[in-house]
């Protein structure tokens, strides 16, 4: 697998191209390269290890964003079975931006709903960039409210840059469909479970994002306003975007740290896109034990719970 | 988001002027070269005011009906009756929980704004009467950092939520705001779903929720309280949407129709119940709500 590199990993690009070099030549030479294949490894492993321990807010962000990284989609097919997809808002279209439908959770009858990017230029632009447009919203709402209905525990993945800012999103509503799709998962009588799986970007992430039990993956974002946006206003220069992450703690570590988050997924060396398997397969055991969990509870008492949890975000002080 | 939103209304309060007629057209001219404090000039039309007069007329043009910005507390006391407004959750104050700095501190922002407005935050809520109906009313301060919802905003409104709950009464909020504060980052976002879950609970007990959008009202606050209400209303040409325009034009690449995200714009496109003059606010919105609550009508005195 070719992956490609960030900036900040070009210590460990260089190990693999080496790695990748005496690999050519071990196959047609006689001489046993083995050991020096193993040992630059082993290298390889030790810097990622060493440049992973100590990520900051941006390098994060960038991972976030990563082109290789895993998608809704992709996890669908790794950790659900049985998944039919279903489209449409019945009102105006069906935005791709966002996907949905009926599956199965270890054979437990669930709704998954997510955001979806595109991995090509094509689908890139087929999907928006997965900036979902009100149709998204409202598919999305849609979806939930027949969950509710059938008794289906709602499971959301969130990645996005953000609601998509276009002339006919604002036309049709976008900030109606994001409104409504907060005031109405508060109080789905169903267990609804949110994962952040790469960009929790601002109102449009959030539209997905009121639920009982909030994960992130260990290198995914979450904030009020992208970096780049926050720095270009503050700063007055979108240059100083790593600062801006900084300042905004848009990390998982520092959102959990502040309890805005109930749970990270640790992440394989490198990052999700490095083994997508080995994700998916963390993820699927951390939803089934929080799908578990909340299934004991009834829907009144999860919605009260869900409520409380909603009323405490918050910090200020009473004079 | 808050600024970013305010320095892009006030790029189109320019445009706007333009398109509207002027009688005395002296572009680029600020209001400071008029004496502060006794006369103004309309930003609508132009016309030099007499300060006192636009006071009485509510901030509103006499000449062209332009509506301009009014602050919380100003805007409360000439919607409620007079006497008997109790505040609500003025004991609830902002605290710079992440340390944040920009450029400056936010602790700094929050006390020069404080200090500039006399208010605690972006957020004032009062109970009292409006034609005698008890109701409980929240106005955003715009010239509190752009009007900017975080913990305190989000906490007020949910308390204001919660006292029309209890006294079912109805509740009715002033919008002007750029948006989500930037500031408290994550937890201004999810101020969001706290005031939107607040309003699910008074929608289940039947309890009427008026939203009045004034000029703006952008991004985070559009995207949650404000667009919830069981009656959506907003005053003349206020500037209503989620991305703000000057975004949207970067993403689109294209000059933005006229008159978009106006509040006639959004009364066209379905997002609106109706526009209201804010001299006749507490007048309509009485009636209405007088309706809904299936209250005897009232007779103006």
């Amino acid at each position: 697998m070719n992956l490609s590199f960030l900036e900040f990993e070009q210590p460990i690009a260089e190990l693999e191209a080496k790695i990748e070099e005496l690999r050519n030549i071990g196959s047609d030479n006689e001489i046993n390269i083995d050991a020096e294949i193993k040992r630059l490894e082993t290298k390889s492993k030790a810097v990622t290890k060493s440049i992973f321990s100590s990520l900051n807010a941006w390098q994060i962000s960038q991972l976030a964003r990563h082109p290789q990284r895993p998608y809704t989609l992709d996890y669908i097919e790794q950790i659900f079975t049985d998944f039919e997809e279903l489209h449409g808002d019945r009102r105006y279209a069906d935005d791709v931006a966002i996907v949905g439908g009926v599956a199965r959770l270890d054979g437990r009858p669930v709704m998954v709903v997510g955001h979806q990017k595109g991995r090509d230029t094509a689908e890139k632009v087929r999907r928006n960039f997965g900036m979902p447009r009100p149709e998204g919203y409202r598919k999305a709402l849609r979806l939930m409210d027949m969950a509710e209905r059938f008794g289906l525990p709602v499971l959301t993945f969130i990645d996005t840059p953000g609601a998509y800012p276009g002339v006919g999103a604002e036309e049709r509503g976008q900030s109606e469909a994001i409104a409504l799709n907060l005031r109405v998962m508060s109080t789905l009588k169903t267990p609804v479970i949110c994962s952040v799986i790469g960009e929790g970007g601002s109102g449009g992430a959030l539209a997905i994002g009121v639920g009982d039990w909030v994960l992130m993956l260990q290198y995914s974002t979450y904030s009020v306003i992208s970096p780049e946006g926050c720095a270009s206003i503050l700063w007055k220069s979108a240059g100083r975007a790593a600062e801006a992450a900084e300042a905004m703690g848009i990390t998982s570590t520092r959102l959990k740290q502040l309890n805005l988050i109930d749970q990270i997924v640790e992440e394989p060396l490198g990052g999700a896109h490095r083994d997508p398997a080995e994700m998916a397969k963390r993820l699927k055991s951390a939803l089934v034990d929080a799908l578990q969990r909340l299934s004991a509870t009834a829907a009144p008492q999860l919605v009260a719970a869900r409520y409380d949890k909603l009323m405490k975000f918050g910090n200020f002080k009473v004079a | 988001m808050n600024e970013n939103d305010t320095t892009e209304i006030r790029g189109t309060m320019s445009w706007l002027q333009k398109l509207l007629p002027t009688k005395i057209n002296t572009e680029g001219s600020k209001k400071r070269s008029i004496p502060e404090g006794l006369w103004t000039k309309c930003e609508g039309c132009g016309q030099i005011l007499y300060r006192g007069e636009l006071e009485r007329n509510q901030e509103v043009c006499p000449k062209c009906d332009h509506h301009h910005r009014i602050g919380a507390r100003r805007r409360l006391e000439a919607f409620l009756d007079a006497g008997n407004r109790q505040e609500i959750g003025d004991e609830i104050e902002p605290v710079d929980a992440l340390k944040f700095r920009d450029s400056k501190k936010y602790k700094d922002r929050l006390s020069q704004a404080q200090k500039a407005t006399g208010e605690k935050d972006a957020l004032v809520v009062m109970q009292g009467q409006l034609l005698g109906m008890p109701v409980i009313a929240a106005a955003f301060e715009f010239r509190f950092m752009g009007g900017s919802m975080a913990s305190v905003v989000g906490e007020r409104f949910v308390r204001a939520a919660n006292a029309a709950l209890q006294n079912k009464c109805p509740l009715l909020c002033f919008s002007a705001s750029g948006g989500a504060r930037m500031q408290e980052a994550l937890v201004s976002l999810m101020q969001m779903a706290k005031t939107s879950a607040a309003l699910a609970r008074l929608r289940e007990a039947g309890i009427p929720f008026v939203s009045v959008m004034t000029d703006p009202t952008m991004g985070g606050v559009s995207a949650s309280l404000a667009m919830l209400g069981d009656i959506n209303v907003a005053e003349p040409k206020a500037l209503i949407g989620f991305a703000g325009p000057r975004v949207i034009e970067q993403t689109v690449r294209e000059t933005l129709p006229e008159g978009f995200q106006r509040s006639e714009f959004l009364l066209e496109h379905g997002a609106l119940d109706m526009i209201i003059d804010r001299r006749e606010l507490r007048q309509r919105l009485s009636g209405v709500l007088s309706i809904l609550t299936r209250r005897p009508a009232i007779t103006s005195p």
